[in-house]
């Protein structure tokens, strides 16, 4: 009898309430959940065997492979873990099956480390605890580094020295493959301190992508090693750029988390920034027979302009160590090529007509065929493929567009395309009241299509554009939002009821602001152990 | 002009920003002497953050310079206020203070502390601890009588009122865990205490019915009124929704007994309870516009303000109707800064004008002033203070500069500088336009504003200390000429 209440007390964290229930004696919306993970793993039972861990006791072990990945998460996850002193803890479970203390935790990886994370990498692993200890078992790395992230999730602590783990049953593995966050630094420039930061973010809800939007009209802060008068021209100022050094910096701390950076250098629109180092780089508008003294996209009908991506992204290429490089190519405005008489005179030379959409092509796969010249992969957002070019199915297509995007992921797995999803989880787009809900609901794999089809779905981003987004919010206004996001792209598809995610998305958020994360509110009305603040 | 009059509390002769002081005018000059000018310490706290607007460094220099400058200013309006809700979540103290500032930068005058709500009571009483002790969300969430007076005293020193908000009879939930029987109980199908969903809970709404409620009031009262000097409370008693009082067969007889036929004359005869609670104090007070709505009498000096609007019924309808009765009157309906939307939607905010309803030229100068509301659902200590700012700063100028300075173009750039000024003081005020904050950006070492990072920044000294010092040598040939009344 006691055992069965000792499991529903452990149980009994997964209450559900609605807003403003007057069952609460608080009229919080909804109440956290109390060790319990996020994202959900495929397979997860605890038992009420409570395990103790001393803190100043307590090591990770590595029993085969290793390497300065596993080693980093280890001395990293101590502090995660153990690091934050508590003073006085309100939690005092009363049923308390005592079952023994922890020291260690084995972690067995299998196969010999990689260097770099990378599309299609074994996420997975299995965790138990129980009586005869607690051990990770990963075939890669990558997996350790995902079971140390829920292993944190799971541990909670009962006084300055004292933690407990429940006895747990883990086996787990992500349902899609790329799971990532963009983040536009053009718009308004991120510290690499901030985006160091959300890379912990993303971490924390095993995140492996960071795509990032470096550059766009507004503003270049990439330091091009070829030209490096497109950052000394382009950028807000001197103080607005990444060295390539703090470029270096960001991709290792990502390698660290295990999460790819993909860098997006968009073209041939979204690209005024350019314009002011490379002369002749963009198209002339025309008013009449004179130009207008505006510019519109890279000009496609110049060889300078091909030699000059050439150039910039054999450049690129050796910066970046992922295999892909994102190449945008949307939003592309015809307006000012039609306006200009040497394009004119260009697509009558190529038999091109009066049909755009073929000079954006011709454009796309000369980029596409010099990037392949590289040996490198590239993703392109869907209007190349939308419009009907025929190119690579090499490449990786996003969707961004908010129209009927579900059938426009039917349309580009059905060409052939691998596809990724953005266009339900725009975090920029806010709203006020609890908006999560619908970011949950959305799911990639939720449209009529063969098999094959579904396959081709290889994952999804959420985008933080930077119109309105600095130093001063971007943390928290992308989380915890991004990791409903997180879920969705990790856990089974059938986890998808939002009210019984709503006390573990409440959990996940208190936890982040005790790791010092700036987790914003996302259930109404209620409160965390630890609340956010800020220096006195 | 009417001789400013100082509000004065107690032996220590602490001057506060009374609630009637005259319009705070100011006349600052720059050139070879430079020279502010000044009836009231208030004029002059005005008129030294105009003199800190005007220093700007020029690009990448370090020198710092002020152009030749007059200025002659006032507040059009005496009453600009922001209104924080720290019941649906707590805000810690640093964060409270943080705010102190940045309204401060923007000259807001009012800090309406909505302290406490259904959802929790962090307010600590001395009279009855217990309030808090079961209320708050946890023992460490709550705020202080220390932590209060530390708040005054931020505030009185940035001439910032405190005005705090005890919203009843409805909003107290919080109430009831620490005294039950100040709640009505509910009723369904004959028995008490029961909840009926999407109409009451099992306890809700004070109860008129006993003298209990009254008594309570009495002495919470008075110790609010002895911890707070302004001379002002802000009673609350909003969406008080009567559907708990009317299953109620005890608050049936109650009524029978007093002659009290309808619910709206309940509510009235709670409210002038209270009311003539605060006023046998020699206080004050603000309300939310419902009672006066339903025709109750408040006394002359009461401030009323306007929170409903929408699409259907616009707020303008509710300030023609609320000022016609005669009382102060302040709008906060078109700045519920809570309600986020993408986009610039300072500039609704900016184009709010608190007079373009239709009323006489009386009912016109009753209108005092304006708040913005951060009701705080959604809100807490992560996202408070880039959410507010700089938003707010366009309900600063609304309240505080000429009716006609209401063009968004010429504005925007004037506000996306003082979001980067707010910045480079500490603030995490938001963007509103694409661009960059030169040496700014919150979190360069250029600015006050640091956030903890898991790898410590090493914190080089701001340029904001050089810029102390350069004001300071500015000081010095500065002669600044204050008739103050130091009572």
């Amino acid at each position: 009898m006691a055992l069965m209440l000792c499991f529903l007390f452990v149980h009994l964290v997964a209450f559900v309430y609605s807003n403003g229930d007057y069952q609460n004696d608080k009229l919080v919306s909804v109440t956290a959940t109390i060790g319990m993970p996020w994202p959900l793993p495929q397979q997860y039972s605890s038992t009420p065997a409570v395990y103790t861990i001393n803190r100043n006791v307590f090591k990770f072990r590595a029993t085969d492979q290793s390497c300065d990945i596993l080693e980093s998460a280890f001395f990293r996850y101590q502090t995660i873990i153990f690091g934050y002193r508590e003073k006085t803890l309100r939690f005092h479970p009363k049923l308390f099956l005592k079952a023994g203390s922890l020291t260690v935790l084995d972690v067995n990886v299998k196969s010999k480390c990689d260097r770099y994370p990378y599309l299609g990498m074994d996420e997975s692993y299995n965790l138990t605890i129980g009586a005869a200890g607690a051990t990770l078992n990963s075939n890669s790395v990558w997996g350790a580094l995902r079971g140390i992230e829920t292993f944190s999730q799971l541990v909670l602590q009962q006084n300055k020295d004292m933690f407990t783990v429940n006895g747990t049953t883990i086996s787990d593995f992500p349902r899609f493959q790329h799971r990532g966050l963009l983040l536009d630094t053009s718009r308004h420039f991120l510290d690499v301190s901030v985006i160091k930061q959300n890379l912990l973010a993303m971490s924390q809800s095993k995140f492996n992508v960071f795509h990032w939007h470096i550059v766009d009209d507004q503003s270049f802060p990439y330091t091009s090693v070829e030209f490096p008068d497109m950052s000394s021209k382009g950028a807000y100022d001197s103080r607005h750029i990444y060295t390539q050094d703090q470029i270096a910096e960001i991709i290792e701390f990502a390698r660290i988390l295990g999460i790819r950076v993909i860098p997006e250098f968009d073209s041939p629109g979204h690209s005024q920034s350019w314009g002011k180092a490379i002369k002749d780089l963009l198209t002339k508008c025309y008013s009449g027979s004179q130009p207008n003294g505006q510019y519109g996209p890279i000009n496609p009908s110049l060889e300078s302009s091909y030699s000059f991506l050439s150039k910039f992204f054999a450049g690129v290429a050796k910066v970046f160590p992922d295999h892909y490089l994102h190449l945008g190519g949307d939003e592309v405005n015809f307006d000012c090529w039609k306006s200009n008489p040497n394009i004119t005179a260009f697509m009558k030379q190529k038999s091109f007509g009066t049909n755009y959409v073929k000079l954006e092509e011709y454009y796309v796969q000369r980029l596409l065929d010099i990037i392949g010249g590289m040996n490198k992969g590239y993703m392109i957002w869907q209007e190349v493929v939308d419009n009907g070019a025929k190119i690579s199915k090499e490449a990786i297509v996003e969707i961004y567009r908010n129209l009927a995007y579900m059938q426009d992921v039917y349309l580009t797995t059905l060409k052939g395309y691998r596809t990724v999803l953005q266009a339900c989880w725009y975090l920029d787009l806010i709203k006020y009241g609890v908006q999560w809900q619908a970011f949950y609901a959305c799911d990639p794999g939720n449209f009529n299509g063969t098999a094959a089809q579904k396959k081709l779905v290889i994952g999804g981003e959420t985008c933080m554009w930077g119109e309105y987004v600095d130093n001063a919010n971007v943390l928290s206004r992308t989380w915890p939002r991004a990791s409903v996001v997180a879920e969705r792209l990790w856990s089974a598809q059938s986890v998808n009821n939002a009210n019984a995610a709503a006390p573990r998305l409440e959990e996940h958020r208190c936890r982040m602001i005790k790791r010092g994360f700036p987790a914003e509110t996302v259930n109404g009305p209620g409160y965390c152990p630890q609340e956010y603040s800020i220096p006195v | 002009m009417v001789p400013p009059q100082l509000g004065t509390l107690g032996p220590g002769s602490q001057t506060y920003l009374h609630s009637y002081t005259a319009p705070s005018t100011d006349n600052l000059t720059v050139s070879t002497s430079p020279r502010l000018t000044c009836a009231t310490v208030w004029g002059a706290l005005r008129g030294l953050e105009t003199f800190s607007q005007l220093i700007y460094n020029e690009g990448e220099e370090s020198s710092l310079f002020i152009n030749k400058t007059t200025i002659i200013d006032e507040p059009r309006f005496r009453y600009r206020g922001i209104m924080l809700d720290t019941a649906r979540h707590f805000l810690p103290m640093p964060i409270l203070l943080k705010n102190l500032d940045a309204m401060a930068y923007n000259k807001f005058n009012v800090f309406h502390w909505h302290i406490v709500d259904d959802q929790s009571f962090p307010y600590e009483s001395v009279v009855f601890p217990s309030l808090s002790e079961k209320g708050a969300y946890s023992g460490k969430l709550i705020y202080t009588q220390e932590d209060i007076r530390h708040v005054i005293q931020y505030a009185r020193l940035r001439g910032i009122r405190v005005v705090p908000e005890f919203d009843t009879p409805g909003h107290t939930q919080s109430w009831g865990e620490a005294f039950k029987s100040l709640l009505t109980p509910c009723w369904v199908d004959g028995k008490e205490g029961v909840a009926k969903p999407l109409f009451h809970g099992a306890y809700e709404i004070f109860d008129p019915s006993r003298e209990s409620t009254f008594d309570f009031l009495q002495k919470f009262i008075g110790e609010v009124v002895e911890v707070f000097p302004d001379q002002y409370l802000h009673l609350g008693m909003d969406e008080s929704y009567p559907s708990c009082w009317k299953s109620s067969p005890n608050i049936t007889a109650f009524m029978k007994e007093n002659n009290i036929t309808t619910y709206v004359q309940l509510m009235q005869y709670y409210v002038t309870r209270v009311l003539d609670i605060v006023q046998s104090t020699n206080k004050s007070y603000v309300i939310w516009q419902d009672p006066i709505e339903e025709g109750t009498k408040a006394s002359p000096d009461t401030i009323v303000e306007v929170w409903r609007g929408n699409s259907t019924v616009p707020w303008q309808n509710y300030m023609s109707e609320v000022s016609k009765h005669g009382y102060k009157t302040i709008l906060a309906s078109c700045w519920y800064l809570n309600y986020i939307s993408y986009g610039q939607d300072w500039k609704k905010y900016y184009q709010c004008e608190p007079l373009n309803f239709t009323g006489t030229a009386e009912q016109y100068d009753n209108v005092i002033g304006g708040e913005v509301c951060m009701f705080a659902e959604y809100i807490d200590g992560t996202n408070l203070l880039s959410r507010l700012w700089p938003r707010a700063s366009a309900v600063a100028e609304r309240l505080w500069s000429r009716r006609d300075v209401k063009d968004v173009e010429s504005a925007k750039f004037r506000l996306d500088q003082q979001r980067c000024r707010m910045l480079k003081r500490g603030i995490p005020a938001q963007p509103i336009l694409d661009g960059y904050c030169g040496d700014y950006e919150f979190g360069f070492p250029g600015s006050n504003g640091i956030y903890e990072t898991s790898e410590k920044r090493p914190r080089t000294p701001p340029a904001a200390s050089s810029a102390a010092g350069v004001f300071l040598s500015l000081l010095s040939v500065t002669f600044i000429s204050c008739f103050c009344f130091m009572v």
